[in-house]
């Protein structure tokens, strides 16, 4: 497999790369690359020059999974490229190629997927109040102790629909509409690519001798926290 | 050259500098202007965010309320819809195509519905939804694509809506009517001097496509006009434009967290010397990290950045719009952020009574949040 032609293939790579002059702006403007080691132009630049093993070195990298899509590159770059967009091609390819496990950020994808993936198949939304608690994200702080501790009786305050049939705010999302989802995921490739972060998860799980199951287990809580 | 020469040049100079720096001043505060969208009047098809509903839940029914109770608008809350996928697919777990899907099927009930214009509660799906617009655009053949996967999936089809706009465009279009209705202004009743509120635009409200955007992306005016016309005045920051630090996966992550706070921090420091009385913002994820990071700062570092062990007070677009319009504080969950809102409050001459902050439906007491070590809460 070329791994060029294969990214050649992902629109978002076509859109995002023109041509580099290697100024420099993405990176000076990347909120990543302020706080983590992280340089968007040398990504670029390695796609760009089109060499296969750079490129391979870059799927099997923690790299690719540095940036955090705010998409500021977008609208600096004076000649039109969007280093984000090259990054959401590589990270599919990663997945798509299982090398996504060769680096500690590529596998933390497991806790995503365990995550906001299986929220939105089970809820409709990414993220649903009952799965968010203090011990995950401490950052929430007491008040939100408060008001799971409290969320029929003031979220009825507060004029939600919790976890009631009809339109609003938290309601339950009616079984037609999550099996809409479900299809759309089987036919559109987001099963498929679940399936491919579970399989290489079990395999890597094994290869660390770390006990992996489903939820939150062990492999989970290292890939989330470590 | 003669010394009374040279002093002449000197001024001259001088002058012709001045004189360009202020035109260039009138030119930049004026930039927003050139970018301008079009914002349909009326009956709109309200999207949901998933942040928004579980992090702040009564900020959207308040949106539905001013939007159709104040505004004499129609906009319909459709039970069918769903997520966007949105923070799945800039976290990487989830294909082009997938979203692309599930965007055309909100399209489609939005058809089904009635309606033509789409609004977005999210600043992410409104980012999403914007770029697969443009997609279909320029590639056609991904248009085909979507609709023949989502007519497999779904057995649905497909219009594209006349106008799309964020949630936050349709209280700038109607900041004036808003503004004729307020019982309060952003102006200090103690001082009678308008209040320093920070305004902050969610990245991929204008970042991606800086045309589909109110002032574009350097001169954001979606939240700055509400400013302007509400009274207040803007701050003016080194780090305004930066991003809050959500970053998807980096936040999602624990271990990856420190991006998020980090860049949070970047931000409060330097607005802090600004003396702001209010952060407004008008992306669910930002508002939501520009509230607990100041949380989590205080905690880890003993700093808060408000006046006497304060935070300062982050509120989403349509919350500011309540509380100057009258609503209860506490009715429209204002309870509901870490960092307290009574200095504003008192700053706005707004009357609250501090015991139901902490009360749920009839009254009934429900006790009260832990207190943090260092950040003071009411």
């Amino acid at each position: 497999m070329k791994l060029l032609e294969e990214l050649q293939k992902d629109i978002r790579f076509n859109e995002g790369l023109n041509a580099c002059i290697n100024c420099g702006v993405c990176t000076a403007i990347c909120p990543a690359a302020q706080f983590s080691n992280y340089d968007p132009r040398m990504i670029v630049n390695s796609v760009q020059d089109g060499d296969e093993s750079e490129i391979e070195n870059l799927l099997k990298s923690d790299n690719i999974w540095f940036c955090g899509e705010c998409l500021s590159c977008k609208t600096r770059c004076p000649r039109g490229n969007t280093p984000g967009y090259i990054i959401q091609a590589l990270r599919a390819l990663s997945i798509d190629t299982g090398m996504f496990i060769e680096s500690s950020q590529g596998q933390k994808q497991l806790a995503i997927k365990r995550t906001v993936g299986d929220h939105i198949l089970k809820y409709g939304y990414c993220v649903y109040i009952d799965e968010v608690n203090t011990e995950m994200y401490p950052e929430q702080g007491p008040v939100w102790d408060w008001l799971k501790n409290n969320r029929v009786d003031l979220l009825e305050r507060l004029g939600t629909k919790y976890k009631k049939e009809e339109s609003g705010t938290l309601r339950n999302t009616s079984e037609e509409s999550l099996r809409d989802l479900r299809n759309i995921f089987d036919e559109t490739g987001a099963t498929k690519r679940f399936d491919i972060i579970e399989r290489y998860s079990r395999v890597k799980a094994a290869e660390r001798g770390i006990a992996f199951s489903e939820g939150k287990d062990d492999y989970f809580r290292d890939v989330y926290e470590n | 050259m003669p010394l009374a020469k040279a002093r002449m040049i000197t001024l001259e100079t001088f002058t012709k500098i001045k004189c360009k720096r202020t035109m260039e001043a009138i030119i930049k505060s004026n930039l927003w202007e050139s970018y301008q969208k079009e914002i349909a009047d009326n009956h709109y098809y309200f999207a949901r965010s998933c942040i928004r509903q579980n992090f702040f839940p009564p900020a959207e029914d308040l949106y539905l309320k001013i939007l159709r109770d104040d505004l004499n608008k129609d906009i319909f809350d459709d039970s069918r819809q769903t997520t966007c996928t949105g923070i799945a697919y800039h976290s990487g777990i989830i294909p082009f195509e997938t979203i692309m899907t599930v965007v055309a099927r909100q399209f489609s009930l939005m058809n089904d519905a009635g309606y033509e214009n789409f609004v977005v509660s999210c600043v992410t799906s409104f980012g999403i939804y914007t770029e697969i617009l443009e997609t279909w655009k320029h590639h056609p053949e991904k248009e085909i694509e979507t609709r023949e996967a989502l007519m497999r999936a779904t057995g649905k089809t497909f219009k594209i809506p006349k106008n799309l706009v964020h949630a936050s465009d349709l209280i700038y279009k109607f900041r004036k009517e808003i503004a004729a209705k307020v019982k309060y202004r952003l102006v200090s009743k103690e001082t009678g001097k308008p209040l320093n509120v920070v305004d902050h635009i969610g990245c991929h409200y204008a970042k991606i496509f800086p045309k589909e955007g109110i002032g574009g992306a350097e001169f954001p005016y979606v939240l700055a006009g509400l400013i302007d016309e509400w009274g207040g005045a803007q701050v003016d920051y080194p780090e305004r434009r930066h991003c809050c630090g959500f970053g998807f996966r980096q936040y999602l992550l624990k271990s990856n967290r420190g991006y998020s706070v980090s860049n949070s921090k970047l931000k409060f420091d330097s607005m802090q010397l600004y003396n702001p009385d209010l952060i407004i913002a008008n992306c669910p994820g930002c508002t939501f990290f520009l509230d607990r990071w100041q949380y989590v700062i205080s905690e880890m570092e003993g700093k808060t950045y408000g006046k006497d062990g304060y935070g300062i007070p982050v509120l989403t677009y349509e919350e500011l719009a309540g509380l100057l319009l009258g609503y209860n504080p506490w009715d429209i969950g204002l309870q509901l952020h870490q960092v307290a809102v009574e200095p504003l409050l008192s700053k706005l001459g707004i009357e609250y009574n501090p015991d139901d902050k902490y009360k749920g439906l009839n009254g009934k007491e429900l006790g009260r949040p832990e207190i943090p070590s260092c950040l003071k809460c009411g």
